[in-house]
């Protein structure tokens, strides 16, 4: 017996916690001196008022929707990985090691070979921590966060020392052979005589991160695998009890959560900027978090999630530009959407489960009703 | 290298390690009692912020001090509240206050001083200055002994000799008082703790304090002592290092003492020293940088020596019914 229904479970919690960090982020625009409606028109006019402003907004949903994913598998299996920052990262230096490996004829071509480079790098970066957590009970989130600072210093070194071209100053790679540019949405959908989306970074792989979408979908609810990660989240004795390898399981999980992560520099780092960069990632693995939590780990949650903050990140681009406001402002609503979506669920799950047993106390109900967790 | 090299990198070690210090041992207390904080870097951030700022309006460095203790706690309230009250995931809370800090302080400081995310420069009272130990000058000129009488001992600002003291102090209140006992069982066996009729909560919350105030004093070290005003993102990962260092010690004092020390020593080379040779290999100074995860890596897995972290942290106590 649930002590609500689902719909209040996956819909009403989440859309209050999101209303109460909004709240809260309104009162921080109005202690500043400036007026939040104004912020918000800003906001929505830069974001989504036209096609430039909306290929901003889906470049970025893009780069959420890959760490939110990343963020959400792991869930599954009941594992916080925090380090898909550092797993992003290294996806960016698998895709910068294949771009520039061979002079690549076209995208396509260039594409899957640097999707399997984001991945397995990313999913290497995650392996460790993996491992160790599966076979010597190491911390994962320590572990993650650890890897975060090493792939920073592991891309700087290789920046710097390895991969910058002879003579140049600033500690970035070549820029990739033309064949690798991945086409924009400017060059997919603009016409002569009506320009779309233009100058914004939004390419072809906005739809790698929906089909990513459908297939972790399909993962985790439609094969055993994905079975299997659930069932060793919700109960690893259990998992271990019938059959389940909480080895495997541990490293299969991170392994995919890490190259979701990976994949992420296809869009930032082949998509955008056409050469690796120090910092690319920009914070988007800790976005991940936020954007898991609040899309319920589930993949169509985490797809509405990543346009919200990819509204957001751009919004607050925007507001940065025409108003008084910093863009940190973006990284007090993060902060408190995690707080409220995450942390601080059972203030807003608590007081909803009493009301929901208020209004349909039957004997059944209520002999049902499981003792207090 | 020289006598007088030598001196300064030990110095600049000794300067380096406090805040490390500081925060490591507000861990400590808050990990013994079984919450887990990866939110020390945003209380940190939050203190040096809320010091500067106070400081930097006020000119005095004591305000500033109170003012970062003071935002400090409040950050440690909401973990609190989000760990203990609600029983929340005390992870994914470390986590938003990181970034409630990283967001606010630069907003705030926007809004206050209106230069980019920073605080004006402190001078004068508005910062904490140098103690000058009683005949510093005057034993200077005695060989070995002097120079480190006058540079490593004598002449670092007020903090410092705090975190110092804050070792043996917190070592006496958690393994040699009675609520230290209690502190620590809270983090071993809530249940049993509750049972003996002591409030888990209570107990948790006093922690949880502890830790702020102690992140609170890093935080005010790293914008009052150790630079002179706040600048966006000034505690660049050094929360995470003093994590590291907590891990690193395996949630001992004296021990945490010695990381905190070694990983300061480590950045003071680093700050130094672009390449360093050794034994004919050059290791590169990102190598340096990341070495304090690396060997917190190395040591959480269990390779040399295991770290094994108190048995009831990240779990929230439900009191049974």
């Amino acid at each position: 017996m649930q002590k609500m229904p689902q719909w209040a479970d996956v819909f009403l919690i989440p859309l209050i916690s999101l209303l109460i960090a909004f709240v809260l982020s309104g009162l921080v625009i109005l202690a500043i001196g400036e007026s939040p409606i104004e912020a918000v028109r800003v906001m929505v006019t830069g974001a989504l008022g036209s096609t430039y402003g909306w290929g901003y907004t889906l470049y970025y949903t893009t780069n959420f929707i890959f760490t939110g994913l990343a963020v959400a598998v792991a869930f599954h299996a009941r594992m916080f990985n925090i380090g898909g920052e550092g797993q992003a990262t290294l996806g960016g230096l698998g895709v910068a090691l294949v771009c520039l490996a061979v002079p690549w004829p076209h995208w396509a071509i260039a594409l899957p070979a640097a999707i399997i480079g984001a991945a397995l790098f990313g999913a290497l970066w995650a392996l460790i921590p993996a491992y160790l957590q599966a076979k010597r009970g190491s911390h994962i989130v320590i572990t993650t966060i650890m890897f975060n600072y090493i792939a920073f210093s592991l891309l700087n070194y290789m920046l710097v020392n390895v991969m910058r071209p002879q003579g140049a100053m600033d500690p970035a790679s070549a820029r990739f052979p033309e064949g690798t540019s991945l086409p924009t949405f400017q060059d997919m959908f603009s016409t002569a005589d009506a320009p779309l989306f233009r100058g914004a970074p939004v390419n072809v792989t906005f739809f790698i991160a929906i089909a990513a979408c459908f297939l972790v979908w399909w993962l985790i609810w439609r094969t055993r695998l994905g079975y299997q990660i659930r069932a060793f989240g919700h109960s690893e004795t259990a998992a271990a009890y019938a059959g389940i390898s909480p080895v495997r399981i541990t490293v299969i999980a991170m392994l995919i959560s890490g190259g979701l992560a990976g994949c992420m520099a296809i869009n930032n780092v082949m998509g955008e900027a056409e050469r690796l960069v120090l910092n690319s990632v920009e914070g988007a693995g800790f976005i991940g978090i936020a954007v898991a939590l609040m899309g319920r780990s589930h993949p169509f949650g985490v797809l509405l999630a990543a346009l919200l903050f990819g509204f957001l990140y751009q919004g607050g681009a925007e507001l940065s530009l025409w108003s008084n406001i910093p863009r940190e402002l973006i990284v007090v609503i993060q902060a408190l959407v995690i707080l409220f979506t995450g942390a601080l669920d059972n203030l807003v799950r608590m007081p909803l489960e009493k009301l929901f047993a208020m209004t349909r106390r039957t004997p059944s109900a209520s002999a049902e009703r499981k003792p207090a967790e | 290298m020289d006598f007088a090299t030598i001196l300064q990198i030990l110095d600049s070690t000794v300067r380096l390690a406090t805040p490390l210090l500081l925060a490591c041992l507000a861990g400590l207390f808050s990990e013994r009692a079984g919450i887990f904080d990866i939110g020390l870097e945003g209380k940190m951030l939050a203190a040096a912020f809320f010091s500067a700022a106070l400081a930097a309006i006020t000119g005095n460095v004591w305000i500033g001090l109170l003012a970062g203790i003071g935002a400090s706690v409040v950050l440690a309230i909401i973990h609190g509240l989000a760990s203990i009250t609600f029983r929340g995931n005390q992870l994914i809370s470390g986590v938003a206050i990181n970034f409630l800090a990283a967001g606010l302080t630069v907003l705030i400081a926007q809004d206050w001083f209106s230069q980019g995310g920073r605080t004006p420069s402190l001078a004068g009272d508005a910062r904490f200055g140098p103690l000058e130990w009683p005949l510093a000058g005057a034993l200077e000129g005695i060989p070995v002994f002097g120079p480190i009488y006058a540079e490593l001992i004598s002449g670092h600002t007020f903090l410092v000799y705090i975190a110092i003291l804050a070792v043996p102090t917190s070592w006496w209140v958690l393994f040699r008082s009675r609520f230290g006992l209690r502190l620590r069982a809270v983090g071993e066996n809530p249940g049993a703790v509750d049972t003996a009729g002591i409030s888990v909560v209570r107990l948790r919350y006093t922690a949880v304090l502890i830790c702020g105030l102690l992140c609170g004093l890093a935080g005010a070290y790293l914008a009052t002592g150790l630079a002179a005003g706040f600048v966006k993102d000034m505690s660049a990962g050094r929360g995470f290092i003093a994590l590291a260092a907590l891990i690193f010690a395996k949630w001992r004092p004296w021990y945490a003492l010695s990381a905190c020390l070694l990983f300061g020593l480590l950045e003071a080379i680093g700050n130094r020293y672009q390449n360093i040779e050794l034994i004919g290999i050059t290791l590169p100074v990102q190598f340096m940088q990341a070495l304090p995860y690396i060997l917190t890596v190395v040591i959480l897995a269990g390779f040399v020596g295991k770290a094994i972290p108190p048995r009831a942290g990240g779990e929230p106590y439900v009191k049974e019914r």
